[in-house]
């Protein structure tokens, strides 16, 4: 399948970030961009999508580092002496999106501050015998 | 926006006291708990044969307790059946849009009396299965596989006001001390302690055990202390509301058959809902709830009632930093301001403007579903002049606000009430 053909589903987005790629979908007639990607522009209303690939680099907008974490995190091995970093990212095209922050000292989140520069990267998680691929970002 | 088009009255409210109940009482068991207390409070007597419909809140008794279909169940406990009996659920604010739906179809003249009640029992399952059930509410597809928490969520907003605006976890502290001071003056709370009261009892308990005595200076020495773990930055587990069951119950009438009931109905003067994007990454803002202004904005324009007009409210603390938030996108305060009231204390129970005279959803603690309910009941309580113990506000509370969210902020519905 290529680019061009791939439907604009939230399936379509997870996948290109399997293959380490952040994209959203920019609308062609008022210019606006969605990420993760969205098949309704809510600005104008058009349906007139193309895929557009986002340089992953942007500023922590909001975060949080977190001792009592979710299944999946407690079973990637962290928890209360070693807590994550949920992050809420404003990406220099423009939209938000959330994702893990590493590369940073969880436990002193002192040292971490709103407005700091960061850039995508990619988490793999083995689970049984799968990679599991999902969006984060460190430290530009 | 329209004025409601028939008048609407409060003519009574009751709740179980609130706490972890189960398996001594199940949701039936605290319904029917609270329909009993609010029954007592309407002057002139209520039965179900003046009822027209029941409409219940309620978030997750499917995840919570393996039951759906909560609202045929409910009803026919008090005597309700065959009447119409439909549930809300809008995550925190299930009970509150139950609240709003009814205060709508008595409006419209579909119904003259409806019965509104809240029920949640969150304890029947462990605490990691109540923090994934509550995770629903948020964002599945994109914010938990990023390891979102409701915590979490709230702590990133913590985050971007504290940048903004400079507040901070004192700041946040203080939320949690004055509404302890509140929630140890009510009967139906799930803790009954100041924050005060906390410490000289964990003082009590390490002597007995022959362990060092901690020498805390005061609440704040205490709020930093290990005694109260991080959950997440800068949110400690007592800027967290409670894991609780509990259930209330409303009674709702018509202006024109309110008389029957009582001669001093509480007016529901104006109700408003709003929405916002599930996720955080989705909004426009992350130090404000849009959700909140707008139900803000609608309950203001139907009553004709301003933000300085209100004399008392219960905001939805479901977090130390929601309830900032709240005073803020009320309109009681301009953003970053509602540190410096709270720092004077203006909104502590003897302040010129008290907020959750009932101790909040941390100290009285968050069934979820049932707290919208809840917040009226307090309310009611508060305008009628009959709050147990010390809790009765010293004036006449002519006017009053209800603030009931949902999620992260997802939903909110707001209600004014006149007397």
């Amino acid at each position: 399948m290529t680019e061009a053909d791939k439907e604009f589903t939230i399936e379509s987005y997870l996948d290109y970030i399997r293959n380490k790629k952040l994209m959203g979908s920019k609308c062609k007639d008022c210019g606006e961009q969605y990420v993760p990607v969205r098949r309704l522009c809510t600005k104008c209303n058009s349906t007139n999508m193309e895929w557009v690939e986002m340089s992953g680099k942007g500023k922590i907008a909001a975060f949080t580092s977190i001792t009592v974490g979710t299944p999946f995190f407690v079973e990637k091995g962290y928890g209360r002496n070693k807590p994550y970093c949920f992050s809420v990212i404003k990406l220099d095209e423009g939209p938000m999106v959330s994702g893990q922050l590493v590369g940073v000292d969880e436990s002193k989140p002192e040292t971490i501050s709103v407005g700091m520069p960061v850039k995508s990267t990619f988490l793999e998680t083995e689970i049984k015998d799968e990679t599991k691929i999902d969006l984060g970002f460190e430290p530009l | 926006m329209a004025k409601l088009a028939r008048k609407v009255a409060l003519v009574g409210a009751g709740m179980c006291k609130f706490g972890r109940n189960f398996p001594l009482q199940r949701n039936p068991d605290m319904w029917v708990e609270a329909w009993l207390n609010a029954v007592k409070t309407v002057d002139n007597g209520i039965e179900p044969k003046d009822i027209d419909a029941c409409y219940i809140g309620n978030y997750s008794s499917d995840l919570f307790n393996h039951q759906g279909h909560l609202g045929p169940q409910m009803a026919n406990l008090v005597g309700l059946t065959p009447k119409p009996a439909p549930r809300f659920e809008g995550a925190c604010a299930s009970s509150g849009i139950a609240l709003r739906q009814a205060v709508i179809a008595i409006a419209s003249g579909v119904h003259d009396v409806i019965a509104v009640g809240g029920v949640e029992c969150m304890t029947e399952v462990s605490t990691t299965l109540v923090t994934d059930t509550l995770a629903t509410a948020s964002d599945s597809i994109f914010e938990y596989p990023a390891g979102a928490t409701f915590p979490g969520l709230y702590a990133a907003i913590a985050s971007a006001h504290f940048h903004k605006y400079g507040t901070t976890a004192e700041d946040l502290m203080r939320v949690g001390i004055k509404n302890h001071e509140n929630g140890k003056e009510n009967p139906f709370a799930q803790m009954q302690q100041s924050i005060k009261e906390m410490m000289a009892s964990k003082k009590a308990r390490y002597k007995e055990q022959g362990r060092d005595i901690p020498d805390w200076k005061d609440e704040f020495d205490f709020l930093k202390s290990s005694s109260n773990p991080m959950i997440a930055s800068p949110l400690r587990l007592f800027d967290c509301s409670l894991i609780t069951d509990g259930a209330a119950c409303l009674f709702l009438v018509a202006g024109d058959v309110a008389k029957k009931f009582t001669d001093t109905p509480i007016w529901i003067t104006g109700t408003g809902q709003g929405s916002a994007a599930l996720s955080l990454h989705d909004r426009d803002s992350l130090t404000s709830f849009i959700a909140t202004r707008e139900a803000a904005r609608q309950a203001y324009q139907m009553s004709g009632l301003k933000p300085k007009d209100i004399q008392i409210c219960e905001v939805h603390d479901c977090f130390t930093i929601a309830e900032i938030l709240a005073m803020e996108d009320l309109g009681f305060y301009e953003k970053g301001k509602a540190v410096e009231a709270i720092k004077n204390g203006e909104t502590k129970l003897d302040g010129r403007f008290p907020i959750n005279t009932s101790g909040g959803l941390k100290s009285k603690g968050h069934p979820v579903g049932a707290t919208g309910a809840a917040h009226a009941v307090e309310t009611f309580k508060q305008m009628r002049g009959i709050a147990e113990r010390n809790r009765q506000v010293k004036f006449d509370v002519e006017r009053a606000m209800t603030h009931n969210l949902g999620g992260s902020g997802g939903t909110c519905v707001v209600h004014i009430y006149e007397k």
